[in-house]
């Protein structure tokens, strides 16, 4: 069976004034029918790029390489009509912010039956869908519906625009940074949704910096630096014991662990260096890591690790 | 030590009243590190703008070393709002974007007239402050929308500790930021503030953090001296004045609308 979605060999450079910025470098991934992969990363590693390439979201100074195939259709040929069919019906893309994705001046009910009548929907069937979604997650239609945006807390925000991305029976729904910015108990709230959305049978990426949620929420994770995915395993595993340098110094600097940073910052995207990107910060360097970029090698339990010190297993 | 003592502030119109704070009481005192934690709404931010002497609260008193304070913003010292300095959530936010940055983390300097002289003595100035706060190379030169949210942040960090403040403020400093960088900051603030005894509130969600990393944690819900009961009769003002409101309102808590 093929995988719903196979990234293979993605590159995305953004033409700047500055140079080429280099935001995504031969990044692979496959993603199967209702799996779950987490995309981890600092702010910059490329994670908005990955998801943001998946729909063709991208703008025009930019250069893709690679090929992205979901269920057999390359999404990087697609003409414009042709993606107006898979974006929100067969991805759908629940934004980092809330409250800036909605329009401040029009009701949240219009809105969400816009959204609908875009996937298709009839307008009956738009208010029956989303009166049994939004119920789903504890909220009233009719209470929503002649509401600003402005006139409901984070979580219902946040709850509205889960909503609107499945309205369409997405096969793939991307969140990206869907906890940044919210308290404890919102987190907790977007967890369950998130998991509610995995247990319906979509398939799930979902882009984060925090790592707790990603404990949490299990599936793969994809740890990504300096625009090249690094690791990439079960989220578990992982959380167990990172395989790359990097995955595990980010661990260290969790609070409940050691809290303890790692010296200096990570390169610039106009200049990555020619050898492994983190071998200027890493505990562990040889020779060789200063010499080329190595390729993700396989380890034991699915897991693969782009770190010369694996070469050999 | 950075006191406030029964603080309220309120926003909105008479019609329709956000009690943000409401009698809330916090002491800092100088060399410790304070965790203040509290959900969204809970008006810890706007209890720091307030202790930062940036805000005036509707009553109550802030006191800086015993010093009270009794104009608020623009029209305070500027020798009384150096000794409390507040870091921002969003550093794009924070910073003019048409400083480079190197001279947005001197401006607070160069606004008192305190900038050295000579442009050498300037320049050691801000490497010796980009250098504590982990910025290196050329990203001084650099414009806000040339460097990544963390560097902007280190930055923002030394803003705030150029003036050689007594108290620092830090509002979610890194709740957009990775865990390293998180870290990162978090020893730049130690460092400094094993050295000059500096107070540090740090408000956060991430109670994980806070109780990892302060002496004490507090929780700005608890910190209120309303009278028994006082708080229920709130919430049922709330739950009549605007119908449905309670489930928007009710995990909030501390967050009111009270009737004129």
């Amino acid at each position: 069976m093929t995988a719903l979605l196979e990234v293979t060999g993605l590159s995305v450079g953004f033409r700047t004034r500055r140079g080429v910025v280099q935001a995504l470098s031969d990044a692979s991934i496959t993603l199967e029918q209702g799996e779950l992969l987490l995309v981890v990363g600092e702010s910059g590693s490329g994670k908005t790029v990955l998801a943001h390439s998946l729909l063709r979201l991208l703008p025009r100074n930019v250069d893709v390489t690679g090929s992205i195939r979901l269920g057999g259709q390359e999404v990087l040929e697609l003409r414009s009509g042709e993606l107006r069919r898979i974006r929100g019906r067969r991805i759908a893309l629940i934004p980092q912010s809330p409250a800036s994705s909605l329009n401040p001046v029009r009701r949240l009910g219009g809105q969400l039956v816009e959204a609908a009548r875009a996937r298709g929907l009839s307008d009956e069937e738009s208010r029956r869908r989303l009166r049994e979604l939004l119920g789903e997650l504890g909220l009233d239609f009719g209470f929503i519906a002649d509401r600003y945006v402005h006139q409901l807390s984070g979580g219902m925000q946040q709850r509205v625009v889960n909503a609107m991305a499945l309205v369409g029976h997405p096969d793939l729904v991307i969140a990206d940074e869907p906890t940044s910015g919210l308290d404890s108990d919102l987190v907790d709230a977007t967890a369950a949704q998130l998991q509610a959305i995995s247990a319906r049978g979509a398939s799930l990426l979902v882009i984060t910096h925090d790592l707790r949620l990603a404990e949490r929420l299990g599936g793969r994770l994809a740890l990504l630096y300096a625009s090249r995915i690094v690791e990439v395993g079960p989220t578990a595993a992982f959380f167990r014991g990172p395989a790359h340098p990097y995955g595990r110094e980010l661990l260290r600097a969790l609070p409940e662990r050691e809290g303890k940073s790692i010296p200096g910052l990570s390169p610039e995207l106009t200049a990555l260096p020619a050898h492994c990107a983190f071998a200027p910060r890493c505990p562990d360097r040889f020779d060789r890591c200063t010499e080329a970029v190595p390729d993700l090698y396989p380890l034991a339990g699915g897991v693969h690790a782009r770190c010369f010190a694996h070469a050999e297993c | 030590m950075l006191s406030a003592e029964s603080i309220t502030k309120t926003f909105g119109s008479a019609s329709r009243r956000v009690v943000a704070v409401e009698r809330v009481s916090l002491q800092l005192p100088s060399g410790a590190r304070l965790g203040l934690v509290g959900p969204s709404g809970s008006g810890k931010s706007t209890l720091a703008q307030i202790m930062a002497l940036l805000l005036a609260p509707d009553t109550g008193a802030v006191s800086v070393d015993g010093e009270r304070a009794a104009l608020w913003g623009v029209r305070c010292s500027r020798e009384l709002r150096h000794r409390v300095q507040l870091v921002w959530q969003a550093p794009r936010l924070a910073v003019d974007p048409r400083l480079r940055v190197g001279e947005a983390i001197v401006e607070p300097l160069a606004a008192s007239g305190l900038l050295p002289p000579t442009r050498a003595e300037r320049h050691a100035l801000i490497e010796s402050w980009a250098a504590r706060v982990g910025l290196t190379g050329d990203l001084v030169e650099r414009f806000p929308h040339e460097v990544s949210e963390g560097q902007l942040q280190r930055a923002c960090l030394a803003r705030a500790l150029v003036v050689q403040p007594r108290y620092l403020i830090c509002d979610e400093l890194s709740s957009m930021l990775d865990v390293s960088t998180q870290a990162a900051l978090l020893e730049t603030i130690a460092a400094i503030g094993h050295e000059q005894k500096l107070g540090v509130l740090l408000i956060t969600h991430d109670r994980v953090l806070a109780d990892a990393w302060c002496d004490e944690v507090v929780d700005i819900r608890e910190l209120s001296t309303l009278g028994e009961g006082e708080g229920e009769q709130a919430a049922a003002a709330v739950a009549q004045a605007r119908p449905g409101a309670r489930s928007a309102l009710g995990r909030d808590g501390p967050r009111r609308v009270a009737r004129p």
